[in-house]
């Protein structure tokens, strides 16, 4: 930590200790969202989430792929995530660094183990042919917590793709047509991201907070009060008690978060 | 696709002589800009061309990472021009492909002659171009928004390039080249220019055209790059004629306290006639520039101009003084 976020750390420290942000939030209060869908008409689906000034834009593409040899008869859903250069000073161009390969595989874990999809649904042929639903993640611009940002705009675009119908010619060969429905979905997965400053507890830290946080733990909620992922960053570490806390504290705050979606 | 160019007679034009999208030969898509629509960057533009969406963001001058790519007597350009992978039908392979290395050199070269390298020497200025929707001619408005964005950044220059691909579609020279013309139309030249100065900064060309046709199509390009510089022009204006609304009262108001507060005090201490101090006040306050200041202060003694800088320091000390 260098000497200006030690003093960062401090004024934030002294702040939370009075029961006080550094924007004026309550512990418990997210950023507002706003969510944009069918930006890209090339995608089969695409929305773009802001969580506070944090943006991020998610575009989905359909494919026609060989299932998994473990999971033969379940389509494939894939996220990935970039993290372009305009959105940072300090995000570099090359192949995706720790960060953004962190950020990817949480979301992709959270829908991936969610029931929001059914992958049976998504498979054509067992063993050779499924629908393969790729989200691609660009990060336009980081104003922190872009694990919750990047969530909900996966789903957001996911509530808005369309999926092609195929057509089986005599030789078995799978083409996408013109013609589409929508992909179906159950109640969509959401990532809610705590940070841990000294011994406060904060949901969705802005840019500073994420700076001086010990620690992190993204929880993915599923519908029905599950949870379909989590993971936990940063060396310090949390008790049994901060872990239960920040369950149960999410899993009202995502609730409300949900509503804010984009309805079909 | 390749079914489209094996039936080779989709015709491009009608019998009316309008194109698939309904456009005339010498029509420029729907252009929509934005600048300054990302609030990280030190400067940044958005661009709808057609159904082209692009992203252009400017970082710099800032210092070069790494070292040894810094040049002794001016900045080096960096420009990226990227393809969201959800940018085409087929999805697009995440990693840069040749093609994306190659237009981010052209684009380069296309902004270079434009800059005052020499005034940052071994600095860096970056240019991030992010293609979220290609629809043919994507370099060249990639051109035009990423000029938009390092005048945005304040970077100085010689001037915008602004740029469109014309071409060749059932024989005729047509303007702005969409997606279906510029995968089965007989040519594509996609032209940058700076349209102040007349010159050409980037002239690419496949498929085939007789010399004439060339010059007719520059000709034509010529016209629509005018055309996308006065949209240019007219969202900077915009821009900046917002900025100014905004700043130009504050710092009026900023700048009429300081001068009235000094012009009385100079008034106090230096002229003893009481009914001037009224009238200076209000005389400067129609100038208002520093420059309304000298005049009046030469009136009285020749030595004036130089006692007026160290006034500020000793100002203070008067004050405690007195």
């Amino acid at each position: 930590m260098d000497v200006v976020t030690e003093i960062d750390r401090e004024r934030i420290l002294s702040l939370l200790r009075e029961g006080k942000r550094e924007d004026g939030r309550g512990f418990d209060e997210v950023r507002p969202i706003q969510i944009k869908q069918n930006l890209i008409s090339k995608a089969e689906g695409s929305a773009e989430a802001c969580l506070g000034e944090s943006r991020v834009l998610a575009g989905v593409k359909i494919q026609i792929g060989r299932p998994f040899p473990d999971t033969p008869d379940e389509g494939v859903v894939i996220t990935s995530a970039e993290l372009l250069p305009l959105a940072s000073p300090t995000f570099e161009l090359g192949p995706p660094g720790e960060e953004a390969i962190e950020l990817a595989r949480v979301v992709d874990r959270g829908i991936r183990h969610s029931s929001a999809i059914n992958r049976s649904d998504l498979c054509i042929k067992a063993r050779e042919h499924v629908y393969m639903v790729l989200v691609d993640l660009y990060v336009l611009a980081d104003y922190g917590n872009l694990i919750d940002t990047a969530s909900l705009a996966a789903v957001s675009a996911l509530l808005d793709t369309k999926l092609p119908k195929i057509e089986i010619d005599e030789e078995g060969e799978v083409t996408l047509t013109e013609e589409t429905i929508p992909l179906k979905m159950g109640v969509p997965p959401l990532t809610i991201t705590f940070a841990k400053i000294g011994d406060h507890l904060v949901v969705d830290p802005s840019l500073k907070e994420g700076e001086v946080m010990n620690a992190r733990l993204s929880i993915a909620f599923d519908g029905d009060d599950t949870i379909s992922s989590m993971q936990k960053y940063g060396s310090s570490p949390l008790t049994y008690q901060e872990v239960t806390d920040m369950v149960e504290r999410g899993s009202k705050i995502v609730k409300k978060m949900r509503k804010q979606l984009p309805s079909r | 696709m390749s079914e489209k160019t094996s039936e080779e007679k989709t015709p491009l034009i009608d019998s009316k002589g309008l194109r698939t999208d309904g456009r005339k030969l010498d029509e420029l898509r729907p252009i929509r800009l934005e600048v300054g629509n990302l609030s990280r960057p030190d400067g940044s533009a958005y661009i709808e061309h057609g159904r082209n969406k692009i992203f252009a963001a400017v970082w710099g001058p800032r210092e070069l990472h790494p070292r040894h790519l810094a040049i002794a007597d001016r900045a080096l350009l960096r420009v990226t021009y990227r393809m969201a992978t959800f940018s085409v039908s087929d999805r697009k392979r995440p990693a840069p492909s040749r093609r994306e290395h190659e237009i981010s050199m052209v684009i380069r070269q296309a902004l270079e002659p434009m800059l005052f390298m020499e005034l940052y020497p071994r600095a860096a200025i970056d240019v991030f171009i992010n293609v979220l929707e290609a629809d043919g001619g994507s370099r060249c408005a990639s051109t035009t928004v990423a000029s938009l964005a390092l005048a945005d950044a304040g970077i100085p220059m010689r001037g915008l390039v602004a740029g469109v691909a014309v071409g060749k579609i059932d024989g005729k020279i047509a303007m702005d080249m969409n997606d279906i013309e510029d995968k089965i139309g007989e040519a594509d030249l996609p032209v940058v220019m700076s349209p102040e100065r007349g010159e050409i900064t980037l002239l690419q060309m496949d498929g085939k055209l007789t010399p004439k046709e060339l010059a007719e199509a520059l000709r034509m390009a010529e016209e629509g790059i005018h055309e996308i510089h006065e949209m240019q022009k007219a969202v900077l204006y915009e821009k900046y004629a917002k900025i100014r609304e905004e700043v130009g009262e504050v710092s009026q108001d900023v700048d009429d306290d300081i001068l009235d507060d000094d012009i009385l005090e100079d008034v106090a201490d230096e002229e003893p006639l009481e009914e001037e101090k009224p009238k200076k006040p209000a005389a400067l306050k129609r100038k208002r520039t520093t420059k309304a200041k000298k005049p009046d202060s030469d009136e009285p003694e020749a030595e004036k101009p130089k006692a007026a800088k160290p006034r500020k320091r000793a100002k203070p000390k008067e004050e405690e003084t007195s």
